[in-house]
């Protein structure tokens, strides 16, 4: 269907690690969410359709993780940490910030795509405390300051493809 | 198992190893009070109400999931227990909307009644509650989200027992919520189980929402009247402008044979009921109309031309047609009504099974057919055609049971990939109209293999189920009506060990229509025409040459030889496809709830009552016979049963003879005059009230269930169980000979979930579920 060969060639090899079809799902689900941005209908379907198991079925698991989305999202996911340390050292003055910056609130999207805000509980990145997220790249040890360059960085970024 | 001995509050019991703690406390009566326990589920553990001291363990322990061990000492109502059991209950009602005098479950709510001998009278919360409007999610089931305390019993009942998984869950933790399978709706099959069993108003019906309150209400136990598996409803009915209303159908009670399963039809489907089409009033031809008459001109009319036609042209010109929806007792009267009133063997009904083949090829067998209880035990089950999802629900719900809940081993063979393959051990998948071969192979026949191979189908495995079937003792053999005539013989004589069988047949009470002899050949009981049987010895000379079958009569008809035609509670116009003009030179008499293709073809129509407003009693495919009661009421329609004693009466019979009412009986109805005047009418008050009737009366169904247990060897089964609410097994192998019959008179209905005969055209509910798009049209479902 809409999925690379990488993706094919990773879900192929999954098939293999696990004693039944349905345990595959949780990864599964990861890396389509990495590969077509979210959780669309037709992803879901399709993966029930693979796994044997019902859309509904899927759609519960989708529901219990937090990091699985149903919605599209902006190109950069920033996900600030505002649990204990980060939020002893000013994690939720970044969010504030972030907040302000971008114009958008928590689990919201810039209207033209680029961003999306999502206030997280540890990522385990403590010893570097503030921390936050973008994507699956780390920026540690933020100040406000240091907030505005990283979000100039991406938004510099923008144009260009991932 | 071994058993074990445990102490629970300072009580010693013993209870089998593999025993569920929650289980051990019930059977001494103690209880524990639970939410998300229930049953024969899988076990959940998310309430915590069930939580009980055990000793030795060091934090309280959930009874719902711990199991029995030997020594184990128990508290149940210790402080400790007490206060847990409160905060659970206020943690429950943190959020809960308590808006119980407007709820559905309101005085039957699990919520309230645990929070009235458990819960604190006093919360510590004082946030705003987390409000969520209701959301429809089929025309059958509601969502009320902040009254959901999420024990997850819909999810596990729609998922395990009905194997429709249709509900989830989704979020986590406290913003777990139940989803329908369709995100915004549902599609499934709609059978309500979710919803009656929600241990508060989460989920409500479609059907009683709003309508009324649970103690507003009699609860009146009686037989389903859609198919033929013969669920026990129990119907809750309430007094209306025009007699008693049915608001609701559940069988929360769990007595019968169904447990508290019930489909669709069964849970909702008695809506045709007050459907505004009903005939209430009988009707009369005049100048070519029908227009309303009262019943003493109607049924003059019927008697005087009854009786002149047979004394003009003889019975064998008047032809009767009976029904597969009206109770034995009636059956058995139409029967033996045509034959010593009429004198007429121009009997037959709308045939889905071949049953006469049947009592043939068991005849002197007893104990070779299965009880719908049997399903649920058996150790195999063999499935030859027929989708029981679909057409035998409660047969399909035993099946599943049996395979989840004790490991039977399910065999099908089937044309088309039926649903209940996903529980099958084996399963053949057989060409379109082979189930005849494959009945001849799995008999022992290897030319038939030649006709079965197909798909997934090969010599190999069909030879490799027949040995597996054949090392199987104790099987049940369900067979669809493709099996007829000479090849039910052949099954029932194949080599399976101790197996035994069941015809499928569709209406709720096909079954009771053959064993009634509504036949042209046979009388009740399946005894032939002859001289002596115990029929012509006790209700005097018989016809005893064949009469029509329903073809054969609409030819007659047109031929201009029959006169007559008396049809109770059927509609052979669309059934049989006749032609509705062959009839326009005779007189016909239609008794029907609703105006028909063949009652508008009438001279005389008689407004009828459903089974759900008589009395009397229903046997179900397997044999179960059991009573029917009289729930609900509608002013101006009458019993069958009545209106067939009315019609002999105004033909001038002896009523006595045709029913035995009173005989031998002498009850005191009470004084005419001084204290204890009216003491009759009490009595009858009374029995109404309770869905009797006078048993003085010739109108009394139980005069003639009394004949019928005299006369019908395979009736012979406990009153006393009978009148208990009990199904009791009739044998077919008792009864008499049966006949061969020609094969092409069974006509499957084609009913399914979503539809039902007559009745399904006029159930709001059946018609408003959107699974019911793709139900055949109703000039092409079944007629009765
Ligand atoms: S109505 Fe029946 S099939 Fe539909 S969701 Fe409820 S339990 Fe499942
Ligand atoms: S809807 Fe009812 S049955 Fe389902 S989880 Fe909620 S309370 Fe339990
Ligand atoms: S399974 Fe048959 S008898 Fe049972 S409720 Fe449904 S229609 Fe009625
Ligand atoms: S608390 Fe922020 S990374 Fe652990
Ligand atoms: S009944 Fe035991 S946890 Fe719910």
């Amino acid at each position: 269907m809409f999925f690379s060969d990488e993706f094919e060639a990773r879900f192929a090899d999954m098939l293999t690690h696990y004693p039944t079809r349905r345990s595959t799902l949780v990864p599964t689900l990861l890396y389509a969410q990495d590969e077509i941005g979210y959780l669309s209908d037709e992803v879901v379907a399709e993966l029930a359709q693979r796994l044997d198991l019902n859309e509904l079925e899927v759609r519960n698991v989708i529901s219990y993780y937090s990091m699985l989305v149903t919605k599209p999202r902006g190109k950069y996911n920033i996900q600030v940490c505002t649990n204990i340390a980060c939020m002893l050292k000013g994690g939720e003055e970044l969010l504030d910030h972030c907040k302000h910056k971008l114009g958008i609130g928590h689990k919201e999207t810039t209207p033209d795509g680029e961003f999306s805000l999502e206030e997280v509980e540890c990522i385990g990145a403590c010893s570097w405390a503030p921390a936050i997220q973008v994507n699956y790249d780390f920026h540690e040890n933020l100040t406000v300051q240091k907030m505005d360059e990283v979000l100039d960085d991406y938004k510099k970024k923008g144009g260009e493809i991932l | 198992m071994a058993d074990l001995t445990l102490t629970v509050d300072g009580k010693k019991l013993t209870a089998p190893a593999g025993t569920l703690l929650i289980e051990a406390c019930k059977s001494v009566g103690i209880e524990v009070p639970s939410f998300c326990y229930y049953p024969n589920l899988s076990l959940q553990g998310a309430c915590r109400m069930c939580l009980v001291k055990i000793e030795k363990m060091p934090k309280l322990q959930t009874a719902c999931t711990t199991v029995i061990s030997e020594g184990m000492v128990v508290a149940t109502d210790s402080d400790e227990v007490r206060q847990a059991r409160k905060s659970m209950v206020e943690l429950l009602l943190g959020n809960h909307p308590l808006d119980c005098p407007v709820c559905d479950a309101g005085g039957e709510c699990e919520l309230q009644d645990m929070a009235f001998s458990y819960g604190a009278a006093e919360s510590k919360f004082m946030e705003a509650k987390n409000h969520k409007d209701e959301q429809q999610w089929s025309p059958v089931v509601y969502f009320d989200r902040p009254r959901c305390i999420l024990c997850y019993r819909c999810v596990r009942v729609c998922g395990e027992g009905m194997d429709v998984w249709a509900l989830g869950v989704q979020n986590r933790g406290v913003s777990s919520v139940i989803a329908p399978n369709k995100q915004d709706h549902l599609e499934c099959e709609e059978c309500g189980m979710c919803i009656d069993i929600c241990p508060v108003g989460a989920l409500t019906s479609g059907a009683y929402r709003y309508k009324t309150r649970p103690w507003e209400m009699n609860h009146i136990g009686t037989t389903c009247t859609h198919c033929a598996d013969g669920c026990k409803t129990t119907l809750g009915v309430r007094r209306s402008d025009t007699g008693m209303e049915i608001v609701r159908g559940d069988n929360r009670d769990k007595s019968g044979i169904n447990n508290d399963f019930l489909c669709i039809k069964g849970r909702y489907a008695f809506d045709f009921a007050h459907s505004t089409e009903r005939l209430t009033q009988p009707l009369i031809r005049k100048d070519g109309k029908l227009s309303p008459a009262t019943w003493e001109e109607a049924f003059a009319l019927a008697g005087k031309n009854f009786a002149e036609i047979r004394t003009a042209h003889g019975g064998e010109a008047i032809g009767v047609v009976g029904s597969s929806r009206t109770t034995n007792e009636e059956n058995y009267l139409l029967s033996k009504f045509a034959r010593m009133v009429l004198g007429t063997n121009n009997v037959d009904h709308h045939r889905t099974a071949d049953f006469p083949a049947l009592a043939a090829a068991l005849r002197g067998k007893s104990g070779q057919t299965a009880s719908m209880r049997d399903v649920l035990s058996a150790p195999a089950i063999l499935l030859i055609g027929n989708n029981p999802t679909e057409q035998h629900p409660l047969l399909a719900w035993q099946i599943r049971s049996n395979v989840r809940l004790r490991r039977a081993k399910l065999y099908v063979v089937n044309s088309q990939p039926i649903k209940l393959r996903r529980q099958a051990a084996g399963f053949a998948q057989i060409p379109a109209g082979a189930e005849a071969h494959a009945v001849a192979f799995l008999a022992g026949d290897d030319a038939a293999l030649d006709h079965l191979v197909h798909q997934s189908a090969t010599r190999e495995s069909l030879l490799a189920l027949r040995d597996k079937l054949r090392a199987e003792t104790g099987l049940v053999v369900a067979f669809s009506s493709e099996i007829r005539g000479a090849d039910v013989a052949r099954l029932v004589h194949s080599k399976f060990a101790g197996a035994k069988f069941i015809a499928l047949a569709d209406y709720a009470n096909s079954r009771g229509a053959a064993d009634m002899g509504l036949y042209p050949d046979l009388l009740p009981g399946y005894e032939p025409l002859t001289t002596d049987s115990r029929f012509a010895q006790e209700w005097g000379t018989l016809p005893t040459v064949p009469g029509l079958t329903v073809p054969a009569m609409a030819a007659a008809a047109k031929a201009g030889t029959l006169k007559a035609l008396y049809v109770v509670g059927a509609n052979p116009v669309a059934r049989f496809g006749l032609d509705p003009f062959a009839f326009s030179g005779s007189f016909v008499v239609v008794q029907d709830m609703f105006l028909t293709e063949t009652a508008l073809m009438a001279d005389i129509v008689l407004p009828a009552a459903n089974a759900y407003e008589k009395s009397g009693t229903f046997t179900n495919t397997c044999g179960d016979l059991q009573l029917v009661k009289k729930a609900g009421e509608v002013a101006g329609v009458k019993s069958d049963f009545e209106m067939i004693v009315r019609i002999a009466d105004a033909m001038g019979f002896e009523v006595r003879k045709l029913v035995p009412f009173g005989g031998g009986t002498h009850a005191d109805m009470g004084q005419s005059r001084g204290a204890q005047s009216g003491e009759a009418d009490r009595h009858s008050v009374w029995l109404e009230a309770h869905g009797l009737e006078p048993r003085m009366s010739p109108f009394d169904p139980v005069a003639i269930f009394d004949e019928i247990q005299r006369l019908v060897p395979s009736y012979h089964v406990s009153r006393l169980d009978l009148l208990a609410g009990n199904d009791q097994h009739t044998d077919i192998g008792e009864a008499g000979p049966g006949a061969a019959h020609d094969p092409n008179l069974i006509i499957p209905a084609n009913d399914d979930l979503f539809s039902s005969g007559t009745l399904g055209r006029y159930s709001h509910t059946l018609n408003s579920v959107m699974e019911n798009k793709n139900a055949p049209a109703p000039s092409e479902v079944g007629a009765d």
